[in-house]
Formats: C-alpha cells, sequence, structure tokens
C-alpha cells in the first residue's frame, strides 16, 4: 500500500518520506525548518496546528528553540508563514491523497495558506481509495472533510502545469511507522 | 444561421492564438483521459452515475428535500430558488444584511449563469474572482469560452498585458511568475472579503453535504476565512447518497483534466469555526431554474446525469475549431446548446444546435452517458415543429424522397453540370457555390443511376437472397460501388435483389429535424425492402446503415407510427452493412480471400455513423487485413471528416477545417489507399483528396475489396 500510495503521491509531485518514530519525525521537520530559514520574521514563520501527534511533545520548549515557529495557529500568523504543519488521518494509495477532518479551523489555515505544507500521516493509515475512506469517514462525523492531493495547481495559463497558485507549493508528506491515536 | 454567428465563427477561425491552444488541447486531453481512466470500467462507473443522477431526475422534490433537511440540520440555512431572480435576491439582501461590502468567490458556472457579479456590482457589492481563469477573464470583462478551463482561449501576452495593468507593474510573458502575481493580488483579497461564494460539484442529500473539487486552493481559502459562506447549487448536483459521491469523485478529475484527483477535495457539513471560536454562517441556495421542468421532460430529464466535466467540448471537433464564444452564452459546446435552449429559450439555441455535426464522439466519451446529439437534435426536432422548416430546406428534403423526380432533376444537373466536371470531378464552381469546391472537388453525377447499371448485371443462380439497400450516394454518384456490393455477394452464392419501391433512407431528414418527413421514408423503405423474402438486408453506407438498422424503431414511435416497429425490427435484424456481412460469410467459408499479402497500406476512416451508431469498426479491419493488406491506422482515425450530410453546406467552413485535419491524418500514413463504409465521407475525402493533388486513393471497402475473393 505504501508503495503505490508514495508512487501516486509522487507522480503529482509530492515529497514523500519514511520515518519510523514520532521523535525522528520531529526532527526530521526541524530540519527542515531551519533550512527553509524558519525565523520570527513576516514570511519566515511556521505554524504547528494542534492533533494528537503532538501528545508528549514538549512543544513550549520547541517553540523556544525555533523562532518563528508557533503552535497556537492563527489566521494572521498562517498568513505569515513559511511552513504549515499539520497531521493527517488517513492516505488513499491510488490516488497519493492524503484526507484528514479538518473540521478545526487550525489545520485548513496551516495546510492552506503557507508555502510549504508538511502532513503527518501514520503509515498505518493508509487505504486502498474513495470507497473504502467512506467506510472510515463520514460527513456524520465531520464538517469538513478535506483531501489533499499533491501541491496546489493550475494549468489556467495556456493549459502549462503550474504549481503553487493560491496553497501551498510544496508538500511534504512524513509517512511514519509508529503510530499515533487518531481521533476520527 | 444568424450574421452575429457566422462573423463569431469566422473571427474564431481565422484566430491563430486560439486555433493552436486548441489543437495543442485536444491532441493533451486525449492522452490524459485516457491514462487517468487505465484500469477502471468506464461502462460500470457510467451506470453508478446515470442511476445515482437518473434517481434524482425521477424524484427531484423529494431528494431535493432530503437535502434540506439535513443540512439544516447540521446548521445550515438553505433557500431553494426556483428562478434566477430569486437566487440573486436571496444572496444580494443576505449580503446587504450582513454590511457585506466585498465578496471572494471561488469558481462557480451556476452563478455566471445568473450573472450575479453584474447584479452585486449594482448594489455596491464588489465581487473578485480567485479561480486564476476566471480572474483573467473578468479583467479581461468576458465570459468563460470553456466550463473547466474558462480561459482557455487566451495567451500569455493578453494574460500578460491585463495583469500588467491590474497591477501597475510591467511584467514578462513568464507563466510562473504571472501565476504567482495572482497569488499575491488576489490573497489580500481572501483577507478581506466579508462573504465568501462557492458552487459545488456535488450536493450529497441525506447528509446534507457540499462538495468542493479544486486545484488551485482558493476554494478553501473561501470557505475558510470570511465569516460568511455561500453555496450557490444548481438542483443537478444532488445525488442521494454519500457513496453515491464516489463515482462523481472518481470520474470528474479523469474526464475533465486527465487527472486521478484534483489536488483538493473538500465536504462541507453545515458552518464550520472560525478562528475567532464563532461559528460561520452557511447559507446554500438550491437553484432551480428550469432544472425541474427539464426532470419532468422524458427526453431532457437525462442531463441530470451531467457532471460538468467538459469531456464534450474537449471532443468536439466543432468546439476544438471555435472555441467557446461562438457560443455566446455561459454555457458552450455540446451540453452547453442543451442547456441554453432551457435556461433561455429555445429559440436562442437555433443558431447553436446548427453547429453540431452529430459526430457522436462527445455521446461516447460522456462520463453520465447523455445522448448530447440525440438531444440537440431533438431541439432541432422541436424547433422545426415550433418554427417550421425554411422553405427550401423542406422543398429539398421533401424530394429527396421522390426518387424518379430526383432522376429527372439530376439528369439537367449533369448537364449543368458539364463545364465543371473533368475526369469525374467537379472542382470549381460558380459564385455562391464557390464555397462548396474551395478545398474538395465534387463528384460528378453517374452517366447511369446504379438502378439502370444493376439490370445489366447477370448473376449466377444463388440459393440465398439479400435485398441491396442503395442510398442515394451510390445510386446517384458512386454506382461502382454497387456493382462491387453485387459482385462480391454473388462470389458467396448470394442473389442481389434491387427492390423498385425503396427511396432515401431518411437520415437527412430526421438530421434535420423533419422527422415527419424521415418517418415517411422510413415507412417506405420497410415495405419496399420485403425483410419477410430476403434472407439480408445490405447496406453499403454507414449513414443509411444507422437509419435501417438503429434509428427507425425510435423515430417510428415518436411519430405515431406504432403500427410499423414490428416490421421495423423485423427489418433491423436482417439488415448488414457491408464489411459486417462479409465478415460473416468469410467465417462461414463463403468468401475466401485470394492468399498473398502485399497488395500494399491501407487506412482506413472510420464514418461517424458506422463506429458510433451501428458498432462497426473491427470488421473492416479484420477484413481488409483478411485480403492480404497491410493496415496503417492514421491519427484519430474515428474524428469526423466533416461532412455531416446537408452541414457540409450549411457550415461550408467549418466543414473544409475538419477535412483538412482529416486529409492531413491520412496523408501521414504513407498508405496507398483510404478506405471507408460510407460513400458520403467518400465524396468528402475523395474530393479533398482530388483538390490537393495526393497520390493516395480513396475506396470504399467494397471496391477495394471486391477482385480479392
Amino acid at each position: 500500500m505504501f508503495d503505490l500510495f508514495k508512487t501516486r503521491a509522487q507522480a503529482v509531485s509530492a515529497e514523500v518520506h519514511r520515518l519510523p518514530t514520532r521523535n525522528g519525525t520531529v526532527d526530521f521537520v526541524l530540519n527542515l525548518l531551519a533550512s527553509e530559514k524558519v525565523a520570527d520574521a513576516a514570511g519566515f514563520g511556521a505554524v504547528w496546528a494542534n492533533g494528537s501527534f503532538l501528545t508528549g511533545v514538549d512543544t513550549e520548549t520547541l517553540a523556544r528553540k525555533v523562532p518563528g515557529l508557533s503552535f497556537a495557529v492563527t489566521r494572521e500568523r498562517a498568513k505569515e508563514a513559511r511552513i504549515g504543519i499539520t497531521q493527517m488521518d488517513w492516505g488513499l494509495a491510488n490516488t497519493g491523497s492524503l484526507v484528514a477532518d479538518q473540521t478545526a479551523v487550525e489545520q485548513r489555515l496551516a495546510s492552506s495558506l503557507p508555502w510549504i505544507h508538511i502532513a503527518l500521516l501514520p503509515s498505518n493509515r493508509i487505504l486502498a481509495d474513495i470507497p473504502a475512506l467512506m467506510q472510515k469517514l463520514s460527513p456524520d462525523k465531520a464538517a469538513y472533510i478535506a483531501f489533499i492531493t499533491g501541491p496546489s495547481r493550475t494549468a489556467d495559463i495556456e493549459r502549462v502545469l503550474t504549481i503553487g497558485v493560491h496553497g501551498p507549493e510544496r508538500l511534504v508528506i512524513c509517512v511514519v511507522d509508529e503510530p499515533w491515536e487518531v481521533n476520527s | 444561421m444568424n450574421r452575429k454567428m457566422q462573423t463569431a465563427i469566422d473571427q474564431a477561425i481565422g484566430n491563430p492564438v486560439l486555433g493552436n491552444a486548441l489543437t495543442r488541447f485536444r491532441e493533451a486531453y486525449v492522452v490524459s483521459r485516457a491514462k487517468a481512466y487505465e484500469g477502471i470500467d468506464f461502462t460500470a462507473l457510467k451506470e453508478q452515475i446515470a442511476a445515482a443522477r437518473g434517481h434524482v431526475a425521477d424524484h427531484l422534490a423529494e431528494v431535493t428535500e432530503t437535502f434540506k433537511k439535513a443540512a439544516e440540520a447540521r446548521g445550515a440555512k438553505v433557500f431553494v430558488a426556483r428562478s434566477a431572480q430569486e437566487a440573486r435576491d436571496y444572496i444580494t439582501a443576505l449580503a446587504r444584511d450582513r454590511g457585506v461590502r466585498t465578496v471572494v468567490k471561488s469558481k462557480s458556472m451556476a452563478s455566471e449563469e445568473i450573472h450575479l457579479n453584474e447584479h452585486l456590482k449594482k448594489h455596491g457589492i464588489q465581487a473578485c474572482e480567485t479561480d486564476l481563469g476566471e480572474w483573467i477573464i473578468h479583467l479581461a470583462g468576458q465570459r468563460p469560452s470553456h466550463m473547466v478551463l474558462p480561459a482557455i482561449h487566451m495567451a500569455k501576452e493578453e494574460v500578460s498585458d491585463l495583469f500588467s495593468k491590474e497591477i501597475g507593474e510591467r511584467l514578462s510573458t513568464d507563466i510562473p511568475r504571472l501565476v504567482k502575481v495572482a497569488r499575491n493580488a488576489l490573497r489580500e483579497k481572501f483577507f478581506e472579503a466579508d462573504m465568501g461564494i462557492s458552487g459545488a460539484n456535488i450536493a450529497i442529500a441525506e447528509t446534507g453535504t457540499l462538495v468542493l473539487v479544486t486545484n488551485e486552493g482558493n476554494a478553501r481559502l473561501v470557505c475558510t476565512l470570511p465569516k460568511i459562506h455561500v453555496a450557490l447549487v444548481g438542483l443537478e448536483k444532488l445525488v442521494p447518497t454519500y457513496t453515491d459521491a464516489a463515482a462523481i469523485l472518481t470520474a470528474l478529475p479523469r474526464s475533465a483534466t486527465g487527472q486521478l484527483l484534483t489536488s483538493y477535495v473538500s465536504m462541507i457539513t453545515g458552518p464550520t469555526p472560525t478562528d475567532d471560536g464563532t461559528l460561520k454562517e452557511l447559507h446554500i441556495v438550491l437553484m432551480d431554474n428550469r432544472r425541474s421542468d427539464m426532470a419532468r421532460d422524458e427526453k431532457f430529464k437525462q442531463t441530470f446525469k451531467c457532471i460538468r466535466c467538459a469531456s464534450c467540448l474537449n471532443v468536439c471537433p466543432v468546439y476544438l475549431l471555435v472555441g467557446g464564444h461562438v457560443f455566446g452564452h455561459v454555457y458552450t459546446g455540446g451540453i452547453g446548446t442543451i442547456l441554453t435552449a432551457w435556461f433561455n429559450e429555445l429559440k436562442t439555441a437555433d443558431d447553436l444546435q446548427a453547429l453540431c455535426i452529430g459526430c457522436g464522439r462527445c455521446k461516447e466519451i460522456c462520463p453520465g452517458g447523455i445522448d448530447i446529439p440525440g438531444l440537440i437534435l431533438e431541439i432541432r426536432r422541436r424547433l422545426v415543429e415550433k418554427e417550421g422548416l425554411p422553405f427550401v430546406y423542406k422543398a429539398g428534403l421533401t424530394l429527396m424522397k421522390n426518387r424518379g423526380l430526383v432522376h429527372k432533376l439530376l439528369w439537367a444537373a449533369k448537364l449543368g453540370q458539364k463545364p465543371f466536371a473533368r475526369d469525374g470531378y467537379i472542382r470549381h464552381l460558380p459564385l455562391f457555390l464557390a464555397g462548396l469546391t474551395e478545398h474538395r472537388s465534387l463528384p460528378t453525377i453517374a452517366r447511369e443511376p446504379f438502378s439502370e447499371v444493376f439490370k445489366r448485371i447477370a448473376q449466377p443462380a444463388c440459393k440465398e437472397k439479400a435485398a441491396f439497400f442503395t442510398g442515394c450516394s451510390i445510386e446517384f454518384a458512386f454506382p461502382r460501388i454497387g456493382e462491387a456490393v453485387v459482385r462480391t455477394l454473388n462470389k458467396a452464392g448470394i442473389e442481389v435483389v434491387l427492390p423498385a419501391a425503396q427511396t432515401c433512407c431518411g437520415t437527412a431528414q430526421r438530421a434535420n429535424g423533419a422527422f415527419d418527413l424521415a418517418a415517411g421514408c422510413a415507412v417506405d423503405n420497410i415495405k419496399a425492402l420485403a425483410a419477410d423474402t430476403v434472407d439480408y438486408v445490405v447496406v453499403a453506407c454507414a449513414s443509411c446503415m444507422s437509419s435501417l438498422k438503429k434509428e427507425y424503431p425510435q423515430l417510428l414511435k415518436d411519430t405515431n407510427h406504432q403500427d410499423c416497429v414490428p416490421d421495423a425490427e423485423k427489418l433491423a435484424a436482417k439488415t448488414y452493412d457491408f464489411s459486417s456481412l462479409v465478415k460473416k460469410l468469410i467465417h462461414e467459408k463463403r468468401l475466401t480471400p485470394k492468399t498473398g499479402h502485399g497488395h500494399g497500406k491501407v487506412t482506413y476512416h472510420d464514418s461517424c455513423h458506422a463506429r458510433r451508431l451501428v458498432g462497426t469498426w473491427r470488421e473492416p479491419r479484420d477484413i481488409i487485413q483478411a485480403c492480404g493488406y497491410e493496415l496503417a491506422e492514421m491519427y484519430e482515425c474515428d474524428t469526423c471528416c466533416g461532412l455531416g450530410g446537408t452541414y457540409t453546406v450549411k457550415q461550408s467552413d467549418l466543414s473544409m477545417r475538419m477535412l483538412k485535419r482529416k486529409l492531413k491524418n491520412i496523408e501521414d500514413t504513407g498508405a496507398q489507399y483510404v478506405a471507408m463504409e460510407c460513400p458520403g465521407c467518400l465524396v468528402q475525402i475523395d474530393g479533398g483528396l482530388d483538390q490537393s493533388g495526393s497520390k493516395i486513393k480513396a475506396r470504399h471497402v467494397a471496391e477495394l475489396l471486391v477482385d480479392q475473393f
């Protein structure tokens, strides 16, 4: 399932990384923030939307360690962020998609406004396709179900495929083997 | 056709930017769509969509009510707008009441349909389109020319000019840079806007859910950032259940843009929280605007199966020549013609319906399985019923049924054609007829009609009989094809009879909306061919074949000739096109192809009627190869040659452009022959090859193969 997910996600220009542990994933994210020069300056911030992945992670220390990183996502902070980090509930192998209950507005702000979206997905949550997902996740329980497949794109000018219109121009997917509690 | 329409066509086909854009698009689309559908059972998918949407059309009021209740139970406000005016008024009143000054919009054809932006502007409310294509055309003050790709007609130079003006800075034509400019220019608008207006691609009744399918990410911002979200949704977007949405989510991205899934799909059920802890206001305007009338119409209710993917535009040989603006209204292409006839007035679709050549490509590719050409023909029929046929057409179409008179007139024409005819072709016609021979010579009227030639053919004694339905082209222009048919069948031990009372097949009458005239032809032919008395009825013209084999029963039902339907069905059961009959005879070892190879290279042109109405396409290829020819497939082998019966007279410019593309595809194969099943296509293609001085010979399959058994 992972291999197909990876192939399909890469085919739509997503970056896919497989990571064994949650701690290792936090390090991976921090490295990416550093290499993208995240700082406490307009346009260089990072927002990390709250979620069960962060249970047991010392976010206060992290926020102090990385200037510009905030775990309190507001529209203004997300607007000025270079990177947004959110966790996803499901992966869909045959389209390389990520799916999450994004009823909480922070999840949407952090995954749609910044230039780079880092998406965290447990590797045991990859399903085959949309019909399989429909067995697991229903609008009865979630007011905003978001599917994300690759970065934002358009072909509206001369049908030339261009990445990064209104949403992120990079989608970095971390598929993590160490599971965590997911609500939905 | 009115002058405005003709001018629009002239401008469109004279615009190289548009021509190049559409050509690149048509070629890329076919490939990406096919790739996206790999591993998908398209027929099963069509059935799922048709079942879900068919249920909605049959139970529209009930499904609408289910949606309303479910969405309201989740906290949304649902307003069912009967008309465009009601929808506009609701949204405007809401905006004024909430003190809305600016609105951000994601792409919504429904809002284009009701000209919402102009209406809001009149009330002092600024609406800003945020979909890149929509933003471009609104800056240019234009209408979308395509449902999915609204600015497909524009070059990057034009876009650069528009953006430069908008942001007050001279920009280059670098597309990624232009896209970034749009992102920056529009980002603030999302944050400032008091209201977001979106459409929806699917509305799920059982859960009250809106599904938005997008690529750019603007719809997510439109639904998230402003405090009020209004979704304007046509009733045809409803599906009964959550799982019904899966079929549409499978088909829509694949058919629309050749994607497995778009970058973003959002399923919104009830209001969501904003970042200040309050709940958003969600209003859903379910818009009827004549959709329930369509649902009640036996023929047009199938438009509910439309998922607005625009694939009918993407494969339409006419749309791909003229683009969307020629259609003059919001919805373009095949489905657009139908929607315009309903959302505006039947009369407004008069010129639009005449653009359809009836090739059937759109019907084949439609993920809802909508008979788009059939519905366009139905519009034509209703127009003819209401307005009558123009006198000249009526006279001409009536005349075609009277073979004796046609003989006499054509004989006069034959004398008339003398000054223009040489080696069996007419290459130049004077004055207003000149357009007919500009890129294509016409065949001359035969020295003797086939029915005279036939009398002299000595046939061997045979056990079986086939009645030969010749059709007008073989009778008057190509008796040689008729001879080839007779000689081939004789070799298989079948005697050919030529019922004298047969008349025109009625295809042209039907295609022009004159169903009564067509039914008259059907009744006469059914009687003349007396299917009971023969073993086969053989047809060597794809158009005649489609009438005899496929159309007569329904045509007779539609025109109150119920009593003739059983005989029409008997006739259909015995009727074979030439290639299918020959294939059968080879299979039964009654016809034996001569041994040996290397007769040469043949490319095969699929006539629209043969391929898509009758379903004959493998048989001619099989028999051509069985007879020792090498088959070289041409690019777009099943794209219309542009003849379309009377279409070539009514829309001669478009017809000739289609022919030009066909000729190039034929030349590119390097074949010696181009074979086909239809003498109509032969008129067009043979004439085109003659005019262009080509070495390739056009042949009916019967002529090509007659000496190979």
